[in-house]
This record gives structure tokens, C-alpha cells and sequence, in this order.
């Protein structure tokens, strides 16, 4: 028994939320995000963020796949032959990649439809490879999934942001597709017939460019920019 | 540590769990997706009726969508001479599949909804648009010439272009009241016109500017999808009709 508890509080000497675990978290969300800083991802950030209800699928999607991939990797970390490790991570991030789109055909099946290849294409994702590859390979399985679950919330936070920007410029509404439907902005009689809502601004007439993969393109541009202007510390790294 | 041998095994070891878990995973969850797909397919069906429905088809509960699947709806299928193909239903029939059989071989599945007096035929088309493959169900009314309601779907089309055939309802409103025969009696279809219809052309609805080769796609696949279907429409409108139209 008293083995037992000294075991317990050797592995305790990492506290489960310490000041570095909590940084794990929160510096892929600004300081050392996937999308803006390191810029990886992009590809899907693209793709799907035109309405937020898919973003928000999405991110996750990927949130559930870097989390338990970089724990599974972390625990095999030591039985890791290095000669086929790329082949090993990968393995692993496509079984989670295939369990999250049976999940999605299991509980919702049009937006399955809706995302179609993207959901594959996670497997492809840089950030997730990356992070298998600089942190899951040397650090403990607890951190790692940390780290995974940071990274992941990084990509989600600006596909959702994009998402918004996109969907609210470009058809007025904000999570079409989802039973929080709304419209918010434009004429009411354009995309949705039944809606019979006010809303603001009738005259706005939506923005097609918005709708078009390019526009995450500018829109990524420009929180890059708002997020270089406020945080000094980037502007030296690149 | 690093032999040949532990490597072989380990991989071994690891696609096998990995098999193990996703077969367990798919079995497990394989009926129920079947079941959402099977929906999914009959809201797409029932959207080009929508206007003969008491609400959005997004409302019905999934447990309404096979109700009325069940209580209203007869699927026929039909061979390319119009001839129908007894023990099979149409929503077995997977147009992607019928598209890439040489027409002579192809099955069409016909949906046939009635509700008291009214009675809907519901035809499925593919085609072609810009990017992949296009597709929708298109409904005709008793008289099988007036159109009650289409819906489109499509694989890749551009978004806020092409894709419109989906995203915007406008574009497949405006197909209502719209007509697939002349006055004559001749097969005519419906034509997505560049530029936009000519007012109180019952044969046109107006374009997506921007998109020409999607509207010009689904021009097509309207022609040959209805076409397709014209010899058994051809005899329901003889016994309809009682041989008023048999001349031509």
C-alpha cells in the first residue's frame, strides 16, 4: 500500500495543471498558433470555414484527433521503431481520422456530407503531423495530450473566427445548417424563405466573395496583421 | 532493440489492434448510418415537393420523413424502354451507379407521391455541371407536364456561383409552374437561360450569372434525365388522356 502511494506521488511531481501545462494550452492560441504563426492547416481553413456550423465540426474534428494522437504516440513513444515512426504516427492518425468520420456518419449525417473529403484530409493536416513529431515523440503522454488539445483549440479558434467573418459578410446568417439558424444581416427573402425575422441592415446586399475559399485567404491575412500589431514578440520571430 | 524482426512485429501488432478497433467501431455504428444516409436521401426527395408538404422538409422529425415515405409515397423502377422492373425500389437504385451504365441498360427510379387528390411524380436526374457531377429530383404534377418543385445538389460546384443550384432557393422556386412539354404535345424540358428568362416563358428559368457552365449542365441534365423518363410518362399520359396523345 504505502508503495503504491509513493509511486503515485513520484508521477505527481508534474502537476496536472502547473504553470507550464497551463502554457501548453493557451500559447498555441495566440503566441504560437498553428494557423497564424506557424502557418499549417491552411488548406481546410480554407475550405470549410464559408458557415460557421461546419467550422465548428471541424475544429473538433481536429481538436479530437491531435489531442489522442499525440497521447497515443506519446505513450508508444519508447516502443517507436525510429526507423518506421512516420509510418506508425501515421497509422494512428488515421484510425482516429476513420473513427471520427464513422462518428459523424452515426450521429450526423448531412454534415458528414457537408464536410465530405475535408474529414479525410485531416490525416494530411500539418499541424497534427507536426505535433506527433516535435512534442508526442518527447514528452510524457499527459503534456502531450495537452499540447494536442491547445493546438487543436489554435486551428479551431481561427477557423471558427474566419468562419463568422465569412459567413455573416457573405450570406448574412450565422450557423446555417444548425438549429441556431439565424439571420442576421441583408434581405430576408434571399436565402432562407421562411424566415420572417427583422433584420439589420436591409439593404445589404451579400458578399459572393465571401463565400469563395479565396476571402479565408484575406480574412486569415488580416488576423494575422491585427495579431502581429499587438503582440511584439512575433514580429521578431519571422 | 531496433531488429528487423521487432520491427515487423511491432507494425504486426499495431495495424491488427488497429483493424480490430475500426471493424468493431464500424459494426457497431454500421446500421445507424445506413439508416441517416437512407434519410438524408428522402429529404432530398421530399424537398422538391415542398410546397405540397404542411411545413419546411428541415422540420419533420426523421420518424415523420419515413412515415410518409411509408403512407404516401409507391417507387416504381423503370427500365430505359419505360417498362417497369417489378421487386425493386427505387431507392435502391443509385443514380451514380445508373449514370455510368450505357442508357439502354440504365434503371430509373420513379417516386410517386400521393396525398388524397393529389398525386406527384417525382423524377431523379444527373448530370454534369462545372467541376463533378450534379444531380436533383424534380417533381411533376398530375397533368406530368407542370413542374411542382425541384431540388438540386451537387458534388464540387464553386461556392456562390454554381453551388447556387443548391444554397440559393430562388433558383429552384423558380422552376414551379413551369412546363416540360409545348402546347403541341412535343418534349421541350426546361432551359436555365443565360442572362434570364424570357417573361412568361414557360419553358425558361433565369440563370446564375457567373455560372454558365453549371446552369448549362443542369439545362442538360434536365433534357436527358426527363427524356429518359418519357416513354412510361408517354403511357400514363395515353391512359391519362385516353389516347389523345397517341399520334405523335
Amino acid at each position: 500500500m504505502s508503495t503504491t502511494t509513493q509511486e503515485v506521488k513520484q508521477v505527481e511531481k508534474e502537476p496536472l495543471f502547473g504553470k507550464k501545462e497551463r502554457r501548453l494550452i493557451t500559447d498555441p492560441l495566440n503566441d504560437n498558433n498553428p494557423i497564424t504563426v506557424q502557418i499549417l492547416g491552411i488548406c481546410s481553413a480554407l475550405a470549410v470555414t464559408s458557415l460557421v456550423y461546419p467550422s465548428v465540426v471541424m475544429a473538433i474534428a481536429v481538436i479530437f484527433v491531435t489531442a489522442f494522437s499525440n497521447l497515443t504516440t506519446s505513450l508508444l513513444r519508447n516502443y517507436i521503431p525510429k526507423s518506421v515512426r512516420m509510418i506508425v504516427q501515421l497509422i494512428i492518425i488515421a484510425t482516429l481520422v476513420t473513427v471520427v468520420e464513422l462518428m459523424l456518419k452515426y450521429f450526423n449525417y448531412p454534415i458528414y456530407k457537408q464536410l465530405s473529403v475535408y474529414i479525410g484530409l485531416i490525416i494530411t493536416n500539418c499541424i497534427v503531423m507536426g505535433r506527433l513529431e516535435a512534442f508526442a515523440m518527447a514528452n510524457k503522454p499527459w503534456r502531450s495530450f495537452l499540447d494536442g488539445i491547445g493546438n487543436g483549440l489554435g486551428y479551431g479558434l481561427i477557423l471558427i473566427i474566419v468562419g463568422v467573418v465569412r459567413e455573416i459578410f457573405g450570406k448574412g446568417t450565422l450557423f446555417a445548417g444548425s438549429p441556431l439558424e439565424m439571420k442576421l444581416i441583408g434581405n430576408t427573402s434571399e436565402f432562407f424563405i421562411n424566415t420572417t425575422d427583422s433584420t439589420l441592415f436591409g439593404w445589404y446586399s451579400n458578399n459572393n466573395l465571401m463565400v469563395l475559399p479565396a476571402a479565408a485567404m484575406f480574412v486569415i491575412g488580416i488576423i494575422i496583421w491585427i495579431q502581429r500589431s499587438r503582440n511584439t514578440k512575433l514580429v521578431d520571430i519571422s | 532493440m531496433e531488429n528487423n524482426r521487432y520491427v515487423i512485429i511491432f507494425i504486426l501488432v499495431l495495424t491488427c489492434t488497429v483493424a480490430v478497433l475500426l471493424t468493431f467501431i464500424r459494426e457497431a455504428t454500421k446500421d445507424q448510418a445506413a439508416l441517416n444516409e437512407d434519410i438524408f436521401n428522402k429529404r432530398s426527395i421530399l424537398s422538391a415537393i415542398e410546397v405540397n408538404l404542411d411545413k419546411k422538409v428541415s422540420e419533420f422529425s426523421d420518424e415523420e420523413v419515413v412515415n410518409i415515405f411509408n403512407d404516401k409515397f409507391e417507387q416504381v423502377v423503370l427500365d430505359a424502354n419505360g417498362q417497369v422492373i417489378e421487386g425493386v425500389k427505387a431507392e435502391n437504385i443509385d443514380m451514380a451507379k445508373e449514370k455510368k451504365k450505357p442508357e439502354a441498360e440504365r434503371s430509373l427510379p420513379l417516386y410517386i407521391y400521393r396525398n388524397g387528390e393529389n398525386v406527384n411524380y417525382i423524377l431523379s436526374v444527373r448530370g454534369n455541371g462545372l467541376w463533378d457531377e450534379i444531380w436533383g429530383n424534380i417533381a411533376l404534377g398530375e397533368d406530368l407536364n407542370t413542374v411542382v418543385g425541384a431540388a438540386f445538389d451537387h458534388k464540387g460546384e464553386t461556392p456562390g456561383l454554381g453551388a447556387e443550384i443548391k444554397d440559393n432557393p430562388t433558383f429552384s422556386r423558380n422552376f414551379q409552374g413551369k412546363e416540360i412539354l409545348a402546347s403541341d404535345g412535343d418534349f421541350v424540358s426546361i432551359l436555365v437561360k443565360k442572362g434570364g428568362a424570357e417573361p412568361g416563358n414557360v419553358h425558361q428559368v433565369d440563370g446564375i450569372s457567373g455560372a454558365t457552365i453549371t446552369s448549362n449542365g443542369v439545362t442538360d441534365m434536365l433534357y436527358n434525365g426527363i427524356k429518359s423518363y418519357q416513354p412510361y410518362l408517354e403511357t400514363l399520359r395515353g391512359k391519362a388522356q385516353q389516347g389523345m396523345l397517341q399520334q405523335q
